[in-house]
């Protein structure tokens, strides 16, 4: 970071008092009266003066960055249709995207809050593992549907809120109990499954992946997708659970002293995170018909990323979730039309990075573009 | 390196150079026109210089000339330029027009860098060092002495003790992490940073507003020694004693231009430069004090702190704060009167004692048990401690209150809003919006978002440490009136401030502490300055 002598307008550090900042503090700052809905001020949705119904208009459809995102979407389907025009448009590789966007999605989504909370998670992926895993022992599967579900979901639990604890009441720093969380639950899940894949033999399981049980012609997995995320949007706009988490990630000790439960905060976003996790699992062994230690490889990372795209601060305080989970849509798409081109993964990882690279660069650019420190 | 004086200036006339440091009272440094260099050419002279941001015309055609060996003070409210025209000068910021010339030749300060190769060091009001680093490192920070790549520790360790010396602080230790040092410690860190370049002019931003006024002597020695030296000096600072004390000339801003050029800096009569900042002739202004209660009806004590204590930090301290009172805490740096706050509020668990609030007792070290009690703090760092920077104004006035906008968990932002606008058209924030981020309002209008915060939430008890911090002088009177209201409204407020006249001004009752002891309690009608600092100096080494 730069010190405060040079730091550039984008980066909202703390200026002195004193300072006739770009923003204009002074006592006379008509700018910030005039046009209160300055160009990309995040939470401050475009209403204008006018403080009635045009202020319902969401944050994330005027928001310049999730509006920047869409159009690399629609550019990498505009890419897809005339590149592979019969292959990429058809109904059912769209499906097959979104299927593939479903698991990541559900994952990042939770991560997203954690981030947005002022943490990390970095056990996603090693947690969806062993959820999918411990969910498809012989013994588990017993149970049917039912038990496997519950077991995903309640190993998921389980291991947001070690993370949880270690984290907020054993004041561990997030990177690292995640990151042994990760070693460890990687480390049960080999042990559990001996590294062998345990076919699920459960047939109203397997049924949730087959076209019969699609709804309107959507499968299960898209709609969990579509489900985690409006709930999650929710959380975060409409509940004061919400407002909380961006206040402890925006400034922890403020939220503090201002009388928020910091801790139980924290707790609460990685039980967030683990539960994600393990509707992921679930989702992940209806896919796949199994459960492996391998499964979830890299997630952290995959999840992460699009939520940098997305426009959250990795610092904490400021994200959405309708960013990332656009984020995990242009990944899956890239993923996809590279995959149709015949293009080996390598250069789809190459793609990847460069996308990171070239969304952040870009945010940084629009963020000073629109004149406030 | 230790610092090198210009030598092309004259020898300091001796009894100037020693007279700052012989005690307060004496007169400062000779006027700076004795100092010229020998060619006349002024150190620094800036002409026309315009800087805009979006939608903002930070400075509007500013001129400043500065002369080696002189302290030349920069005055201005908040928003006024200082911060840009000083930031313009460190080379931070490119200016959109204008000329700066140095020594007589047009320069171009196109990066911090080249600032501080022709000698100009700024150290700013937030200070900008690296905690986790040694004292040594962070002064040498950019530019170790080096031998084919490998720093040369002990010439910087040594180098480091001599400028540290010659800053009168010669017990810190070279090598003690800076993440240990009380704030006045860092500031020496950061000037003895500007002293290990060759430097020709310091610009300090409110060098003073977190000292205590022991530390501010040495202050003002330090700066009375560089100017001996002929190191100009560009003094930032709100209080107009200090300017009075040290400064040579006076150059007062206004909305980014030059409202005044160069006035004496010692005759210049406070109601004149009061006015040319404001535009109106205002110091401190406190609103007048409620006549004394009925004695019968004098209500009971909402706020009574029993034995509280917090072992090495403050000994067993009693108060009692009733509905419509003001309390204020007085003392230095260090005196427990900010830590005797943050027990109060739970931010800090004491050895002993309790609080209690309406009569109940409140659990100890619990933010959230005193918030529900209803006792509400605006911390002494209202930046890193009270407020939530990236966040419209709404959402920093309603986090306290959330509850009282949800059903279930889930938020009636219609409700939120209305609510926060009235709070803050209560407190006449400016501008009157509460969409703006928190961030663009100036220091005065950010304080009256925390209070609002406490407003909305209907707290009982008012915890204030430093309400004025980083306020300019008309934004001031109007928080003192606004305080005096909340209390005549029924909240019982306890004040800390390192200003004595804002305690001896605003509150009723006054307890005077010393470390970590009260060692007086007086209405605050029959004490003054002096007995003040009396109290809290006593058996002092300063004495």
């Amino acid at each position: 970071m730069t010190t405060g002598a040079t730091s550039g307008p984008a980066v909202p550090q703390p200026s002195p008092p004193t300072a006739a900042g770009p923003a204009g503090n002074g006592p006379h700052p008509p700018e910030t009266t005039k046009d209160p809905a300055g160009p990309g001020k995040p939470g401050g949705p475009g209403g204008g003066p006018g403080k009635g119904p045009a202020r319902r208009v969401p944050a994330a459809l005027t928001d310049l960055r999730n509006l920047s995102l869409l159009g690399v979407l629609v550019a990498l389907v505009v890419v897809g249709a005339i590149t592979r025009p019969e292959q990429f448009l058809s109904g059912d590789n769209l499906t097959l995207v979104l299927t593939q966007a479903s698991v990541i999605g559900v994952v990042t989504v939770g991560v997203t809050l954690v981030i947005i909370g002022g943490g990390i998670d970095l056990s996603v992926g090693a947690i969806v593992a062993l959820a999918s895993v411990w969910a498809t022992t012989l013994a588990t599967q017993e149970y049917g549907l039912g038990g496997i579900l519950f077991c995903a979901l309640f190993v998921g639990l389980g291991c947001g809120l070690v993370n949880g604890v270690l984290i907020a009441y054993g004041r561990m720093v997030p990177f690292i109990a995640t990151l042994a969380m990760l070693a460890s639950a990687r480390g049960l899940a080999l042990l559990i499954s001996d590294g062998r894949t345990q076919v699920v033999s459960v047939d109203s399981v397997l049924q949730l992946g087959l076209p019969d049980s699609y709804v309107l012609g959507i499968p299960p997995l898209v709609l969990v997708f579509a489900a985690v995320t409006l709930l999650g949007w929710l959380v975060l706009n409409r509940t004061t659970f919400g407002r909380r988490t961006v206040a402890v990630g925006g400034n922890a000790e403020a939220a503090r002293l201002a009388g928020i439960d910091v801790k139980r905060q924290r707790l609460k976003l990685y039980l967030i995170s683990g539960l994600c996790c393990g509707i992921a699992a679930f989702l992940l062994i209806v896919l796949t018909g199994s459960g492996q230690n391998t499964n979830g490889n890299l997630y952290e990372l995959d999840a992460i990323a699009a939520a940098i795209i997305g426009g959250t601060l990795l610092s904490g305080g400021r994200g959405t979730i309708t960013g990332s989970v656009l984020g995990v849509l242009v990944f899956t798409t890239i993923t996809n039309l590279f995959a149709l081109n015949n293009l080996q993964s390598d250069v789809q990882q190459i793609a990847k990075g460069a996308i990171i690279v070239a969304a952040v660069l870009i945010q940084n650019r629009t963020a000073r573009g629109s004149g406030t420190t | 390196m230790a610092p090198v004086p210009d030598p092309a200036a004259p020898s300091p006339d001796p009894s100037a150079s020693t007279a700052p440091s012989a005690s307060p009272s004496a007169s400062a440094p000779a006027p700076a026109a004795d100092r010229t260099a020998p060619d006349g050419a002024p150190l620094l002279v800036m002409t026309g210089i315009t800087k805009s941001f979006p939608g903002v015309r930070a400075l509007d055609g500013v001129d400043l000339d500065v002369e080696p060996g002189e302290v030349h003070c920069l005055l201005g409210q908040n928003g006024a330029g200082k911060s840009t025209l000083i930031k313009v000068l460190a080379g931070a910021h490119r200016p959109d027009g204008g000329e700066i010339r140095w020594r007589g030749e047009p320069v171009q300060l196109t990066s911090p860098t080249a600032a501080m190769s022709l000698g100009v060091a700024t150290i700013y009001q937030e200070l900008d060092l690296v905690e986790h680093l040694s004292v040594t490192e962070n002064v040498h920070l950019g530019h170790e002495p080096a031998a084919g790549g490998f720093v040369r520790r002990r010439e910087a360790r040594e180098s480091t003790a001599v400028i540290l010396a010659r800053l009168g602080h010669p017990e810190i230790d070279p090598d003690t992490l800076v993440h240990d040092l009380s704030a006045a410690g860092r500031q020496v860190v950061s000037m003895a940073r500007a002293l290990s370049h060759d430097v020709r002019l310091i610009v300090m931003d409110e060098p003073s507003a977190v000292l205590d006024p022991d530390e501010v002597e040495n202050l003002f020695r330090i700066v009375g020694d560089l100017t001996a030296d002929g190191v100009a000096v560009v003094y930032i600072s709100h209080r107009l004693e200090e300017i009075r004390r040290i400064g040579d000339r006076v150059t007062v801003l206004k909305d980014g231009r030059v409202a005044a050029r160069g006035l004496p800096a010692r005759t210049t009569p406070t109601r004149q430069v009061v006015a040319l900042m404001t535009g109106r002739d205002v110091e401190y202004v406190f609103p007048e004090r409620p006549a004394a209660p009925d004695p019968g009806a004098v209500p009971e004590p909402v706020l009574r702190v029993e034995g509280l204590a917090r072992a090495g930090e403050f000994e067993p301290v009693d108060l009692e704060v009733r509905p419509g009172e003001i309390v204020g805490l007085a003392g230095l740096v260090g005196s427990g009167r900010s830590e005797i706050l943050e027990t109060v509020f739970g931010a800090r668990r004491p050895t002993a004692g309790r609080v209690l609030v309406g009569g109940r007792p409140v659990r100890p070290g619990d933010v959230i048990a005193a918030v529900r009690a209803g006792v509400g703090l605006a911390p002494e760092e209202r930046k890193a401690q009270g407020l939530l920077m990236l966040e419209p104004v709404v959402r920093n006035v309603s986090v306290s209150s959330l509850a009282r906008f949800s059903r279930g968990g889930w938020l009636d932002r219609a409700r939120e809003r209305s609510a926060a606008r009235e709070a803050v058209r209560e407190l006449s924030l400016r501008p009157d919006d509460p969409d703006v981020p928190v961030r663009t309002l100036s220091g005065g209008n950010q304080q009256k978002v925390v209070l609002a915060r406490w407003l909305l939430r209907g707290c009982k008890v008012l915890l204030l440490d430093e309400p004025t911090r980083g306020v300019d002088i008309g934004a001031r009177a109007e928080l003192y009136a606004l305080i005096r209201r909340l209390a005549d409204e029924g909240v019982a407020v306890l004040l800390v401030s390192s200003e004595l006249p804002e305690v001896l001004g605003l509150a009723d009752r006054v307890l005077v502490l010393r470390e970590g002891r009260v060692v007086h309690t007086a209405p605050a009608r029959e004490l003054d300055e002096h007995r003040v600092l009396d109290l809290v100096m006593e058996g002092s080494p300063a004495r």
